[in-house]
């Protein structure tokens, strides 16, 4: 999350020296303050914060078959930078999020299309766009590996009506990681564009009545005026979907992985991800020391990516 | 003066229907072979129409695999998670937006954190939480974790930040402990936070695929994303019943964010620009 816009919160009356009274409200509002906070507070504690450093720790660790496990010091770390499997992933992870990142313009257009002027059925069309959103993804998976499918899935089909052969998409290691992706902008897109719709919303309507006065087209006012008053919207909703997208699970899970050894699909070991690697380290192979380790170069893949993105801001984004 | 409009409009409509067809299709295919019989379901080339429409998918689907329990399981995670997160998340929220204490700021920032860290980072502790309290396979291990939310937290502040402060001051003069005046007073002005928070839980938690995934593996105990991930195609080939399952699954939550769309768009908006 970006800039947390303090707006200043309940000031704390500052105690005025000998007023017991004001005094004693004010240590029953520190009660009731963590009373109401620790709930959630505990909860956080020991399923989320907790947890993180216990994971720091398992990654020192060696697993056994039984679930001991005993502490082995970096060496899953100096394991893991020379595991290609590691890197084959490491590299999936980024061309995915690069290619799920190519949607974005794409719901940067559509919010703008969507907001045009006396459109009617505005509403219908945020509707459907939504729609991939809020699907579940192993329904989305299911659908999309019929649709992919070679033989009898219906793109093949429509292909060949054009005259292109089409190809095993999701079972072909060189094809599966960019259907994925094309799944993964299917799912995000909807997403993307109400945010940028309502960054729109917020952009003063007497610019562009100015700009009409100046004989600026559509397109100038476009490029003029949306873009450079949109572009922190634009900044977050890149950094909001480049994280998701580095931590993809649900579509290669469900359009590449296999439950049965027997039926593994080619294409997984071609083009999983990092946290498809995690998944099946952590809960199928039981190599949680090894699993925590990769855990953590994904937390360091995403805190450098953001730290590139919030310094390259400086070059593309302006703040009103 | 409206032809103009008319004729302006006109190329948007253009672009947005084509991208709205993409948008649907999928969907539209997955009902289309739901009702088609699996010999139709296969054929090339594929016929769009079904020949006969072949409603009985819908009723194998609750014999081929545990449906009706898949779908209980899914309804009790998803209402546990939700009522959860409303109840604490608007207490946290509440407190850090109106009451004073010593370290508020520092404890904000600790739940913010949770907010930056990929949640692959919680997901081994607290499978071996789950293992050591016996509840691999239960329904405490599908709700539990999922009850406690910073982003909840965060998003419900922002809201009771907004809210006028004149009400509370008058209550607080009349007495009214900080309980009174969160109940009768910060809950119900908030209520478009709750419902927005609620409905976006909703929809996150009856999608959520990897913790069921991970924490029940008995068919009878899975929530209906990880019934359907585990099908998979495999030892069941029978696409016509799975789209029918997947549409099953799928429709609960189409319908309920098509009834509260404003509500669900203003919370992701919401997110989106005060984030």
């Amino acid at each position: 999350m970006t800039a947390l816009e303090e707006v200043p919160v309940a000031a704390p009356q500052r105690a005025v020296a000998g007023r017991p009274a004001r005094r004693g409200l004010r240590r029953r509002e520190w009660l009731w303050g963590f009373a109401f906070i620790a709930p959630n507070g505990l909860g956080l504690l020991a399923f989320y914060i907790w947890p993180v450093f216990q994971t720091l720790y398992y990654s020192f660790t060696e697993w056994g078959a039984f679930g001991g496990h005993t502490w082995i010091g970096a060496e899953n770390y100096a394991k893991l930078v020379s595991d290609p499997e590691v890197l084959k992933a490491l590299k999936n992870t980024l061309l995915y999020a690069g290619l799920v990142l190519l949607g974005v313009p794409v719901s940067l257009v559509l919010a703008a299309l969507i907001n045009t002027p006396g459109l009617r059925g505005a509403a219908v069309y945020r509707v459907l766009y939504f729609l991939p959103v809020v699907t579940m993804p192993a329904a989305v998976g299911m659908v999309w590996r019929w649709l992919y499918n070679g033989d009898i899935g219906l793109i093949n089909y429509v292909l060949s009506l054009v005259g292109i052969e089409g190809h095993h998409w999701v079972a072909d290691p060189r094809f599966a990681l960019y259907a994925t992706a094309v799944v993964g902008i299917w799912m995000t897109v909807g997403y993307n564009m109400v945010i940028f719709a309502a960054g729109l919303k917020g952009i003063p309507k007497d610019l562009y009545e100015a700009a009409e006065l100046d004989g600026a087209g559509p397109i100038r006012q476009f490029f003029s005026i949306t873009l450079p008053m949109l572009s922190p919207t634009a900044f977050f909703v890149t950094v909001l979907t480049s994280i998701g997208a580095l931590q993809v699970f649900d579509v290669i899970y469900l359009m590449l992985g296999s439950n049965s050894a027997a039926l593994r699909n080619p294409a997984i070991d071609e083009n999983q991800t990092i946290v498809f690697l995690f998944f099946e380290r952590a809960f199928v192979d039981n190599d949680k020391g090894y699993a925590a380790a990769i855990a953590f170069v994904l937390l360091l893949v995403i805190l450098l990516l953001t730290i590139v993105q919030f310094r390259a801001q400086k070059k593309w984004v302006h703040y009103a | 003066m409206p032809e103009r409009v008319a004729r302006r409009t006109w190329p948007v409509h253009v672009v947005l229907v084509v991208g709205a067809v993409v948008m649907v299709a999928p969907l539209v295919w997955e009902f289309l072979t739901s009702v088609k019989s699996f010999g139709e379901s296969v054929r090339v080339p594929p016929t769009i129409l079904p020949e006969a429409w072949d409603w009985s998918n819908y009723t194998k689907v609750f014999h081929s695999i545990p449906f009706g329990q898949q779908l209980l399981n899914t309804v009790l995670m998803t209402a546990g998670r939700t009522v959860g997160q409303l109840l604490l998340c608007s207490m946290a929220a509440y407190a850090f937006a109106r009451l004073a204490f010593p370290g508020r700021d520092l404890i904000f920032m600790l739940f913010l954190s949770v907010l930056m860290v990929p949640s692959q980072l919680f997901l081994i502790p607290q499978y071996q939480i789950m293992q050591e309290l016996g509840w691999l396979n239960s329904l405490q291990a599908l709700i539990v974790p999922g009850v406690f939310s910073a982003f909840g937290t965060f998003l419900l502040r922002q809201f009771f930040l907004s809210l006028p402060k004149d009400l509370e001051e008058a209550a607080g003069l009349d007495g009214a402990n900080p309980l009174r005046i969160y109940w009768h007073i910060m809950l119900p002005l908030a209520r478009p936070g709750l419902v927005a928070l609620g409905i976006l839980t909703v929809l996150w938690s009856w999608n959520d695929l990897m913790w069921p995934l991970v924490v029940n593996n008995d068919p009878e105990r899975m929530t209906l994303s990880a019934g359907l991930a585990t099908l998979k195609g495999e030892h069941f080939t029978d696409y016509p019943v799975l789209m029918a399952g997947s549409l099953l699954a799928t429709l609960p939550v189409i319908v309920v964010f098509i009834v509260m769309q404003r509500r669900v768009l203003e919370g992701i908006a919401f997110t989106g620009t005060k984030g």
